[in-house]
Parts: structure tokens; C-alpha cells; sequence
């Protein structure tokens, strides 16, 4: 037996406050190999990470940034937990990480760290921008003056490190404090002023980059146009670039399918195959290259130190609402998917805040609604002018997406006042100085959310696709010789579950101006928004080109009424029924991952159906009241 | 300068929220019960401490505030909890 299975695990926790260098430090201390999970009942992120010194085995755990050990929030909490060995046993050692450049304020912190008594030593990070800014540190007296060890350290040049290294394998030899630093808060900043005053020699000068940067990104009239400047940059980025890729997976999928159905002999195996895992397994991958572009653009205004300028300058709009400058780029990003979107809310410290954000996210319209109100508006409203350039489908179309964005500001500013009112979380957020991230410590972050996503909501959206495979193509009708193949497929999609189930809720979607038909689409569409599209070309045994099957759908007659299903009053139910459900498993999925309990999901798919329905059933009474029904 | 009352207590002496951007101030107490008032003096808004309001919001809310060597936003709301005097020479 070697000597690593011998002697236990040592575990070792970061606790530092946000911006403090914690994440750059833990990825040179464990390199890429972080285990990145949830603690137990809690939506905070666990992260950690193995690193092996000499033959002692040791287990990095990466807390969550903190100003204060007097959490007030959720993963401020966690930390306390951690260190009470709330989840497990608590870390056999404590690495505080503090930026040598904001020692006034992390002392604070540190006050109350080693009030603890836990072994403790100090990395100090950032002691190179400090001596840059004309700063001087005595890193001899303060180790004497804290009584703890202290190792000037600089994460991303690797300096520093193998001196953390050698104090790592052996924290029982530590020194530790010989009096505990005050309680109180007024006592501990007075405190750390005296340590300051006979260990920071010369304070560091001002960062001259950041007064000058914040000088014109914070100007009142310049800073908002900058800051518009840079969300259209960013939608567009992520609506755009993120375009071709998507296609190309899904033409990658679609073209696999069909040379699945080409070489293998036509049955359930090549359906399964072709139908249900490659068209999971491709939606799923189709939603990599916007959530990587997202996370990409994400972290790197992060770390560059804009995103909390950009929450600055947008604060006091979304205050008004009860949410804080940080909801807004998930807001925005959900214009173009609501998964990316749901994913960017990490950045919001206050649960509360988070979870609003969260369940108003999917009323943003997203990129995949743009197919069925296309398919929509191009063939029942007419394109005729209106004012000037502005013609009547564009109008509808904008219509649309102010109703999405309207509704989801209301919402938002009920649910903060009632459901879900505050707990009084102060908005306390700090500018970090303007930085040059490193591509290592950013190539991380992206990827760390990417696997998370591949890992936790890729593995529910196949289960559901598949699921659904399931229900529109069983039971299986054997092809009648006499019929075209378009035939066959509809009277096949007729008679599968999802058929009959649309057949079952007609009652129910009557109300609405639905018929079964568009009752099957909308079971379909429980997968993706966009699928409705082509499930109604299979019914109408058109092809999935919206002229054709736009002329299709005009050309519908009731059988039973004699008059044409899709009505003017159908038409607009149907399009605002879409503006308002959260038919997207994906987006389901996610929910789930981030709130870590089925509750939410449940809640927002159960009060945006109940928005639908109410304001389709409205639409639909008031078109055919003003004269609509023809 | 106009002073933001705070009616509840009737207390009219200066607050955070007072300050013009570029003023600087001593906090002399925070008022806020509970878990803000704590969090505040976490961060380090304590008596004796010098502040200053850097800049505010283009919207005018919030305000950036230079503390123990940091830049911190705080809305009117939470300012307004955090007594001050005032430095002479208004802003600078």
C-alpha cells in the first residue's frame, strides 16, 4: 500500500471575497479538473478540485466570494455552512485569498475568519499590480502582525504557487494567531487599520486605467450610449453568429437522418434511429454554439470589469421592478434563447432577484418563436402599408415582441410583490478595477458552464425528444400502397398517441378557436416552439416551406361547419398563445438545473399556460366580436 | 443643498444620499436595523471611516462610493441609512 492511501484526504478551502483572485488561484492550485456539482438543497455551485503534493492527497474546495461572514445571501451562506461542516466535515484548513491592492477592505473579512480558529494561512494575490501602482506591502510584518502565514502569490504566472504548495502538505504546523481579532464591526476596522498602519507602507495609487475607462463608460450622456452600444453588440453577436453554426448542426442531423433512412431498411430500428436519438442528440447540440458565444462574450465583460459597470448604469430601471442591473443580460440574452438566457442569471447574487428573472426569462421572445410567427403572419395578414415604410406584418411582428418583453416586466414586478417579496437584500455591488483576463482562466469559465449544461440539461432535453418521438410515431399504422407517402405520414401522425391526444384536449382548446390539428402541433411543440411548424406541415402532408404550407392552412375547411379553421380570431389566439406558453422542454430542463428542484419549472410552465390561455381565449373572443370571423 | 428628511424618524441630519458627486464625508453612524445595517458595516461603513461619492448613474441612482480602497454602488435607499458629516468645501 503507497503512502497516499494512508494518511486521509487533507481538505482545503478558498474563502475570499468576490473579485479577490479565488477562481484564477484555484485553477493554477487544481489546473482544469474541476468537479463542479451542487451542495445539497441549495442552488449554489460547488466547486472542486484534487491536487496531489508530494504523497499527500489534497481536495481544493473553491467558496463562494463573501464580504462577510454574516451571510445574508444564499452562497454567502454556504460558506459559513462549509466551514461550520454543515455538508460534510468541515476543511481541515483555510486558505484566505486577498488582493494585496484592497487589503483595507478583505482585512475585514479576514477579522472574522480567524475568529474561527481554523487553520488559516493567507494567499496574497495581485502584489505585482500593488508594487505597479507604486504601492509597498511589508509581507513580513503583516505574517507577524496576523500571526498566520502569508504567501504573496500571482495565480495566472504561476508565481508564488510552489511556496503554497510546501505550506499545503503540512497546515498542522501553521502558525496560528496569538489573540483573536475583535467581534464587533466598528472594533475589527480599527483593527485592520492598525495593522495597516505599520504594514502597507505606501498605499497604492488609484488605477489610472479604470478612473480614465470609468470617466467615459460611467459619463451620464456617453456611458448609456456605450452601454446601449455594447447590449445591441452582444444580442446581435449571440442572435447572429450563433445563426450559422445552429444551422449547420441541424443540417448535420437532418442529413445523418436521412442517410439513416437511405442505408437502413425502413422500420421501427431506422425510425428510432433516425427520428427519435439523432434528432435528440441534435437538439441538444444545437444549443452549444449560442450558449458557448454567450458564456464567451458573458465572462469576458465580466472579467474585463465591465458587466458591473453595465448593471450600474441599468440599476435603477429594473429597480423599478423589483430586480437589480444584473437581471438585465439575462433578460436580453433570452430574447435570443431562454436557456443561455437562464444560465447568465448565476451572476445575480440575490436568490430572490435570480428566481424572477428566472421565471420571466421564457415571456422574452425567443429566436424559436420566430418560425411559427412567420409562418403566422406571412400568411394571414396582408402586407399591405401602413405609415410610411412601415408595413402591417412588420407591425405585427413588433407587436409580438413587445408583448413578450411588456409582460415579462409585469410580471416581474407582480411576482416581486407578492409571491416572492423581498427579504430586504440591500444592493451593495463593488466595481472591480478594469483587468486583462487571461485566455486560460476565461477558456475555463466557458467551459465549465458548457459541460455543466451538456452534463445536466442535455441529458433531460434527449430524454423528453425521445419521449416524444415515442408518442407521435407509435402506435405504428402499416402504409397504404395506394397512398402518396405525404398521405401515409399524416394519417400516420393522426392515429399516434400524440394524434389521439390532440383529439382528447379538442374540448379543451375549443374555447381558444383550436381544432385537434393544431392540438397535435401544440403537444409537439412541447419539445421546441418551432417544431409546431413542421408537425402541422406533416398534417397538412405539405412540405415544411411556409408559402406552401401557409397556402395549406388557408385553404383549411371544418368538415363538420363548413367554415375555415384558420380564422382571423384562430390566427391571432395562436400567436399569442405563443407569446405567452413555455412550450420548450430545454428551457424546462435548464430551470431545473439552476433552481436544482422540479418546483419552478413546474410553476413557470403551470402559471405561463394559465397566461396563454386566459389571453388567447380573450384574443380570440374579442376578434370574433369586432367582426373577425370570416 | 437639498437634504433628504427621513421622515419616519424625523431625522434631518445628513445622510449618504446627501452628498454631491465629487464631496467627501465621515460616516458617523448607520441606521438601518437588522441584516442591512450589518452587511453595511461589513463592508466597512463604520463611525470615523472617510467616504465619497464618486459618481452617480446616469438614471441618477445608484451612486459609486470610495470606501477602504474599494468602489462600492449603493442605491438612495441603503444611503440613506448611513448618518455623515459632511466635509467643508463641498465637492471638490
Amino acid at each position: 500500500m503507497s503512502a497516499a492511501a494512508e494518511t486521509p484526504v487533507l481538505r482545503i478551502g478558498l474563502v475570499g471575497s468576490p473579485n479577490a483572485g479565488k477562481t484564477t488561484l484555484f485553477n493554477a492550485l487544481t489546473g482544469l479538473r474541476a468537479r463542479i456539482g451542487n451542495y445539497p438543497g441549495v442552488t449554489v455551485e460547488r466547486r472542486e478540485g484534487a491536487l496531489q503534493l508530494g504523497d499527500r492527497s489534497l481536495r481544493v474546495i473553491d467558496l463562494p466570494g463573501t464580504y462577510s461572514l454574516d451571510a445574508i445571501a444564499e452562497d454567502e451562506r454556504v460558506v459559513t455552512r462549509v466551514l461550520d461542516g454543515d455538508f460534510e466535515d468541515a476543511p481541515d484548513a483555510l486558505v484566505l485569498v486577498a488582493d494585496a491592492c484592497s487589503l483595507p477592505r478583505s482585512l475585514l473579512l479576514i477579522a472574522q475568519v480567524l475568529r474561527r480558529q481554523q487553520p488559516c494561512c493567507l494567499a496574497l494575490t495581485m502584489i505585482d499590480e500593488l508594487e505597479a501602482r507604486h504601492g509597498h506591502l511589508d509581507v513580513a510584518r503583516l505574517e507577524a502582525a496576523l500571526g498566520i502565514p502569508v504567501i504573496p502569490v500571482i495565480g495566472h504566472r504561476g508565481r508564488g504557487l510552489d511556496r503554497l504548495r510546501r505550506q499545503l502538505e503540512h497546515p498542522e504546523e501553521w502558525s496560528r494567531p496569538p489573540v483573536q481579532p475583535p467581534e464587533s464591526a466598528p472594533e475589527r476596522a480599527a483593527w485592520a487599520d492598525s495593522i495597516l498602519a505599520h504594514t502597507l507602507q505606501r498605499p497604492p495609487d488609484p488605477h489610472r486605467a479604470s478612473e480614465v475607462l470609468d470617466r467615459i463608460l460611467l459619463h451620464p450622456v456617453l456611458g448609456s450610449v456605450i452601454f446601449a452600444a455594447v447590449m445591441v453588440t452582444f444580442f446581435q453577436l449571440i442572435f447572429a453568429w450563433a445563426a450559422p453554426a445552429m444551422e449547420a448542426l441541424s443540417g448535420a442531423a437532418a442529413t445523418l437522418a436521412q442517410a439513416i433512412h437511405t442505408n437502413l431498411a425502413p422500420g421501427l430500428w431506422a425510425d428510432f434511429l433516425a427520428d427519435g436519438l439523432v434528432a435528440g442528440v441534435g437538439s441538444v447540440l444545437v444549443f452549444v454554439p449560442q450558449i458557448a458565444l454567450l458564456f464567451g462574450l458573458l465572462y469576458l465583460l465580466e472579467d474585463l470589469g465591465y458587466m458591473a459597470r453595465a448593471a450600474f448604469v441599468v440599476d435603477r430601471l429594473l429597480g423599478r421592478i423589483g430586480l437589480e442591473g444584473r437581471s438585465f443580460v439575462a433578460l436580453l440574452s433570452s430574447y435570443a434563447c431562454a436557456v443561455p438566457g437562464i444560465m447568465a442569471t448565476r451572476g445575480i447574487p440575490s436568490p430572490r432577484d435570480r428566481l424572477v428573472t428566472i421565471l420571466v426569462a421564457p415571456l422574452m421572445t425567443c429566436s424559436a418563436r420566430l418560425p411559427v410567427y412567420i409562418l403566422l403572419v406571412s400568411a394571414f395578414v396582408p402586407d399591405e402599408p401602413v405609415l410610411g415604410p412601415l408595413r402591417l406584418q412588420g407591425l405585427v411582428m413588433l407587436g409580438l415582441y413587445l408583448l413578450g418583453a411588456t409582460s415579462a416586466l409585469a410580471v416581474a414586478a407582480l411576482l416581486t410583490r407578492t409571491l416572492l417579496p423581498g427579504e430586504g437584500l440591500p444592493f451593495t455591488m463593488e466595481l472591480p478595477s478594469y483587468r486583462v483576463p487571461t485566455l486560460k482562466l476565461w477558456a475555463s469559465q466557458v467551459w465549465g458552464s458548457l459541460s455543466a449544461f451538456l452534463r445536466r440539461a442535455g441529458t433531460i432535453i434527449l430524454a423528453v425528444s425521445i419521449v416524444l418521438w415515442f408518442l407521435l410515431a407509435f402506435p405504428r399504422t402499416p402504409p397504404e400502397p395506394d397512398w402518396t407517402p405525404a398521405e401515409n405520414s399524416a394519417f400516420a401522425l393522426e392515429n399516434s398517441y400524440a394524434g389521439r391526444l390532440g383529439h382528447a384536449i379538442e374540448p379543451a382548446i375549443a374555447p381558444l378557436g383550436f381544432d385537434w390539428k393544431i392540438g397535435v402541433g401544440l403537444i409537439a411543440s412541447l419539445a421546441a416552439r418551432e417544431v409546431i411548424v413542421s408537425t402541422l406541415a406533416q398534417i397538412y402532408a405539405a412540405s415544411g416551406e411556409s408559402g406552401e404550407l401557409g397556402d395549406a392552412l388557408r385553404g383549411d375547411i371544418d368538415p363538420r361547419t363548413g367554415d375555415r379553421v384558420f380564422t382571423p380570431a384562430t390566427v391571432a389566439s395562436l400567436l399569442v398563445f405563443f407569446v405567452f406558453a413555455l412550450q420548450c422542454a430545454s428551457t424546462l430542463a435548464v430551470m431545473r438545473r439552476e433552481t436544482n428542484s422540479w418546483r419552478w419549472p413546474a410553476f413557470a410552465f403551470g402559471y405561463l399556460l394559465a397566461l396563454a390561455y386566459t389571453a388567447s381565449f380573450a384574443t380570440y373572443r374579442l376578434v370574433l366580436a369586432f367582426g373577425g370571423a370570416t | 443643498m437639498k437634504t433628504n428628511f427621513n421622515f419616519e424618524d424625523g431625522d434631518s441630519r445628513p445622510c449618504l444620499a446627501d452628498l454631491e458627486p465629487g464631496q467627501r464625508a465621515i460616516v458617523e453612524a448607520v441606521r438601518a436595523p437588522g441584516a442591512l445595517g450589518r452587511r453595511l458595516q461589513d463592508l466597512g461603513f463604520v463611525p470615523g471611516t472617510p467616504v465619497s461619492l464618486l459618481r452617480r448613474a446616469p438614471l441618477g441612482d445608484p451612486g459609486v462610493f470610495a470606501l477602504r480602497g474599494m468602489q462600492i454602488c449603493l442605491r438612495r435607499s441603503e444611503t440613506r441609512q448611513i448618518r455623515v458629516r459632511l466635509e467643508a468645501g463641498g465637492p471638490s
